[in-house]
């Protein structure tokens, strides 16, 4: 067996946060540093394995082609009589989709370590549960087996509940419980078809029912009796629009999206960095992975509804950024709207807007954490985020205003930033399924610009009151470095994205390929829109 | 006829060791007067003489004593559960500091609990109507003295008059139906029963058919009350409100496990698919949709508990509504009546036996630290008395069956065994009761770790050592379980034989 490179990826926080555990209370500089050097080996395996990466094998439904493959025996009861057997593999792989989730992962843990550093109330258990949100994380987009996928996905929350409810602001505690509600009603769907999944799908090798995703993907040989079984089938339909709120819920899709303005808003910086950068992704993940393949024909069947939901999160998600007067608010809507692309162009179907979406999903988590590292910036001098507090940053704050600029442009989607061209992927890809709603969805570059550059202006343009002449200073060099990276990634991908598109393309064809064969055309729901 | 009771006594031994525990534990503790803990020692040896015996118990079902009592692999895994939970109760009360306030007394209570997992163990293996009662009886009639036992407490002589009241009424409920089937079969060995129905050998008037209805719904309402499933709930929270906390947690656990051994045997034994093949007025009970009545009750249950426990503010009332949702939860796995449900049921047992037992440990250290249950003094908890706070975290976080613990996997096959046989809405209600649960488990984690102590206080609470030793010990399965519960599952599955006439 080779060396377990997503297994160690994985794990490597929880040893971070065993050693932090171990650590007295007051070494606070032995606390960091142990989550900077986890963090910070972490990107550098994600790195090693991104090199490592072959990038023309598919993957998704292919089993022999997925990478760094580690499959072992977990759970496994013998038959019994009347039952039969019980088998759970610890399964971890990756694909073209997962690779980039991994990627962008180490990174943005790695970098909310640095931005974490301003936390000085319990700063072990900060760091402890922060470890054990990394951790899940990562497994959540290495998992191949539902059961542990699962497991990680749930794994996350209470870390996050307590991040935010105890490092958050004044409403922190209205604000933690709701996201925990929230991510735990969807799940609990999730874990329904997840069972019934489990009771349809038999692995041919050995007999047993099995949560492997890979052997879900293939109803004609693997279901052949039980609740999933028959494709087109009112379960299936049931299951596929549970697993969209279960999903929908963490993207936040149009109406599930309450509980992320609150979340976001009392987080500490480096906790809206993760939830943004990486969280929401999980949404959009599952629903690739998961949702996608596994019930290819609900995909084709609700595809124009899954488009409408995307062209809502889009002109809503803009239309209450306008409307915001504090920093981070702004932000949680704009990302509510550019996670609306994400939805756009997986609903397309075809590779481009696939591509788009993916690529999306990675240059939103860039962009959107730089956005809120950049509020957290000016909220560590000032203790407050409202728009319109602020104004003449530029002359002051010279850097921080090239920063900020950098990612106010690439959220709007300029040329020559990496938010263009996820959003052009997108459109190219929607238009070609529906021009109708992609017409419409462009609105929300518009909407984009105007929040965007009217929020610049409010700040950064006109005079600075006199009760900021003293505090507000320029970025310090531990801002910069956490910064920088992500302005060099966005700049570098806007002007050549091939290294991360090629990464992701021929999964991606192959997922839509697979989808759009296992779907024999059919009526599609709200066809004629 | 001393054949019979030769053969029999050889597979009774732990049932007897539990007997002469107790008569023993009497003996020494009218001997010694003062000797209080010694009087638990003896107890805590005598029900570990009966469990070193249970693995012993044959692989195969057995009927003993005439058919009054089986023993069987189902009612072993049970035994089981009940002991251990009786060993785990006594060596907590030699911790607790309410029993020490009721001095003089103490010996009598460890005495009652070897008479009270005595009784339970006899409800695992009952066959018979009569043998059901009396174990019943046995246990009930001691859980009101123990649930009264401290004497000085207001609330505990209110919890053990109602426990009375109530009990006595539950019993008497539950004795009428026994009578009907008795009058309308003749017999009151539950084998007896199956077999009278099946073959029309029973009483066949126009009325008959109505009476055995009637019949049954009086034992599902007997055997409710001591589950305390909605609507018979009423007595749940006030009595384990006002018990002492050992009690609660034994009466929690032990007894919920030993009443729904003795109700999925009734069911499953008299009266369960063998009507299929009734002849007569009994035909028609097929037709009677069992599983859908006794989901109704699960769903009544479940639901009730849940969202009557958000209102709580007293972590021992909020448990005992948890207990409630969670009697709500197992039912489930009874209403599918397979094998599957059964081993599902057994699987929860055991996980609900450390994220119980650990949670009202943590309640009770607790209390005789700062002399309140009250949800509002927990506040600040989280830096003060960090270990004991991580156990009743994850002990709850259990409880709502979040990964990765091991409540997680118990409701995992629950809801797998309900959605195995189809029962899809009930899976769905059971999940989302699960999320509703997590609003009040989570409410404790928000006083304990979100806010303050109120006087700003952050001054250490201090443990002693076995205490953070214990809570470490009953952390330990409720995460291990999660990831290795292989040996428990199989275990389970192993234990689903129930002694079946003709098998």
């Amino acid at each position: 067996m080779n060396f377990p490179f997503l297994s160690v990826i994985t794990f490597l926080p929880i040893l971070g946060m065993v050693i932090v555990l171990l650590l007295n209370k007051e070494r606070t500089k032995a606390i960091q540093t142990t989550a900077v050097v986890v963090t910070g080996l972490q990107v550098l395996l994600a790195v090693v394995i991104a090199l490592g990466f072959n990038a023309s094998l598919p993957g998704i439904n292919n089993e022999a082609t997925m990478q760094f493959t580690e499959r072992l025996p977990w759970i496994s009861i013998p038959q019994t009589p009347w039952f039969g057997e019980i088998r759970i593999d610890y399964f971890m792989a990756i694909d073209g989709l997962s690779m980039p989730m991994v990627v962008l992962t180490a990174l943005i843990s790695f970098l909310a370590v640095f931005a974490s550093f301003s936390v000085n109330k319990s700063i072990k258990g900060y760091f402890v549960m922060f470890l054990l949100l990394d951790a899940g994380m990562m497994g959540v987009f290495c998992a191949i087996d539902m059961f542990l996928f699962y497991i990680f996905w749930e794994v996350m929350l209470l870390p996050m509940y307590f991040l935010i409810g105890i490092w958050g602001g004044p409403r922190r505690e209205y604000a933690a419980i709701k996201f925990f509600i929230y991510t735990l009603a969807g799940s609990v769907l999730l874990l329904l078809v997840m069972i019934g999944l489990y009771f349809t799908t038999v692995d041919p090798a050995t007999g047993a029912h099995t949560f492997n995703m890979i052997s879900m993907m293939h109803p004609a040989e693997n279901m052949k009796e039980g609740l999933f079984a028959t494709l087109h089938s009112t379960p299936r339909m049931l299951a596929y629009i549970a697993l969209f709120i279960a999903f929908a819920i963490k993207v936040p899709v149009f109406p599930f999206h309450t509980w992320l303005p609150d979340a976001h808003v009392e987080a500490p910086t480096a906790i809206s960095v993760i939830l943004a950068g990486v969280l929401l992704k999980m949404g959009t993940y599952g629903m690739l992975r998961i949702s996608f393949p596994i019930f290819p024909e609900f995909a084709v069947y609700f595809q124009i509804p899954l488009m409408i939901f995307g062209f809502v999160n889009i002109v809503y998600g803009a239309l209450c950024a306008m409307a915001q007067t504090d920093f981070k608010k702004l932000i949680a809507y704009s990302s509510i709207s550019h996670m609306g692309y994400v939805i756009l162009g997986m609903a397309a179907l075809n590779v481009q807007g696939m591509t788009g979406a993916v690529m999306q999903m990675f240059n939103h988590g860039t962009i959107t954490a730089m956005l809120f590292l950049l509020v957290g910036v000016i909220y560590d001098r000032a203790h407050t985020r409202g728009l319109n507090e602020f104004g003449g940053l530029y002359n002051k704050m010279p850097l921080y205003s090239f920063f900020t600029v950098i990612a106010f442009f690439a959220a709007i989607g300029l040329p020559g930033l990496s938010g263009f061209v996820s959003e052009a992927f997108v459109f190219l890809g929607a238009f070609q399924a529906n021009p109708f709603w992609t017409v419409l969805s462009t609105l929300g570059i518009v909407l984009g610009a105007g929040y965007m550059l009217w929020t610049f202006q409010r700040v950064f343009m006109g005079t600075l009151p006199e009760k900021w002449e003293a505090v507000m200073s320029d970025v310090s060099p531990r801002e910069i470095f956490t910064l920088a990276p992500l302005a060099i990634i966005i700049l570098f991908l806007g002007v050549y994205p091939s290294p991360a598109l090629n990464m992701m393309t021929t999964s991606l064809d192959h997922l839509v390929r697979f989808v759009k064969a296992s779907a024999p055309a059919g009526q599609a729901f709200l066809g004629g829109f | 006829m001393p054949d019979i009771i030769f053969q029999s006594t050889k597979h009774f031994w732990p049932e007897i060791t539990l007997a002469l525990t107790f008569i023993a534990a009497m003996i020494f503790e009218f001997a010694t007067k003062k000797r209080t803990t010694g009087t638990g020692i003896l107890v805590l040896l005598g029900l570990a003489a009966a469990l070193v015996q249970l693995p012993s118990a044959p692989s195969e079902p057995v009927s003993i004593f005439g058919g009054m009592y089986a023993i069987d692999p189902f009612s072993t895994f049970f035994k089981y559960v009940i002991i251990v939970t009786g060993m785990v109760v006594v060596l907590f009360s030699f911790q607790s500091q309410e029993l020490k306030k009721e001095s003089g007394h103490t010996g009598e209570y460890y005495c009652f609990i070897a008479a009270v997992t005595f009784g339970m163990v006899l409800m695992t293996g009952s066959s018979n109507l009569v043998m059901i009662y009396l174990s019943i009886e046995l246990v009930s009639i001691t859980s009101y003295i123990l649930a009264g036992f401290s004497k000085s407490l207001r609330r505990s002589s209110e919890a053990a008059l109602k426990y009375v009241i109530f009990g006595a009424l539950s019993s008497g409920i539950m004795l009428y139906g026994m009578s009907l089937i008795f009058g309308l079969t003749g017999t009151l060995d539950l084998s007896g029963i199956r077999t009278a129905l099946a073959s029309g050998h029973a009483v066949t008037t126009g009325w008959s058919f109505a009476a055995l209805m009637a019949a049954i719904v009086l034992m599902l309402a007997g055997f409710g009350y001591k589950v305390s499933v909605v609507p018979f709930h009423f007595w749940t929270p006030d009595v384990y409100e006002g018990a002492p906390i050992t009690i609660t947690a034994f009466l929690a656990v032990a007894s919920k496990a030993a009443v729904f051994a003795v109700m999925i045997r009734f069911f499953y034994v008299a009266f369960f698919d063998n009507m299929l093949a009734s002849t007569g007025v009994y035909s028609s009970f097929r037709n009677v949709d069992w599983s859908m009545i006794l989901a109704v009750l699960s769903v009544l249950t479940m639901t009730l508990g849940n969202f009557v426990a958000i209102w709580q503010d007293n972590l021992k009332r909020m448990l005992a509504y948890s207990s409630i949702a969670h009697a709500g939860y197992m039912l489930m796995g009874v209403v599918v009546m397979s094998n599957f449900g059964l081993s599902a049921i057994m699987l929860y047992f055991v996980m609900y036996f450390f994220m119980n037992l650990g949670a009202f440990y943590v309640v009770m250290v607790i209390a005789d630290k700062i002399g309140s249950e009250n949800i509002d003094d927990y506040r600040g908890f989280g830096k003060r008395a960090p270990i004991i706070s991580v156990g009743l975290s994850i002990f709850l976080i259990s409880l709502t069956g979040l990964p990765p613990t091991a409540g997680f996997v118990g409701k995992l096959f629950l809801f797998s065994s309900v959605m195995a046989s189809q029962f899809i809405w009930l899976a769905i209600v059971g999940v989302l009761n699960s999320v509703v649960s997590l609003y009040y488990y989570a409410r404790v984690l928000k006083n304990m770790y979100l806010r303050e102590a109120p006087d700003g206080d952050e001054s250490p609470i201090v443990f002693s050592k076995v205490t953070s030793a214990v809570v470490i010990l009953f952390i330990i399965p409720n995460i291990l379980l999660c990831f290795f519960y292989q040996p428990v599952l199989t275990f389970a599955q192993r234990s689903i034989a129930i002694l079946l006439p003709g098998l």
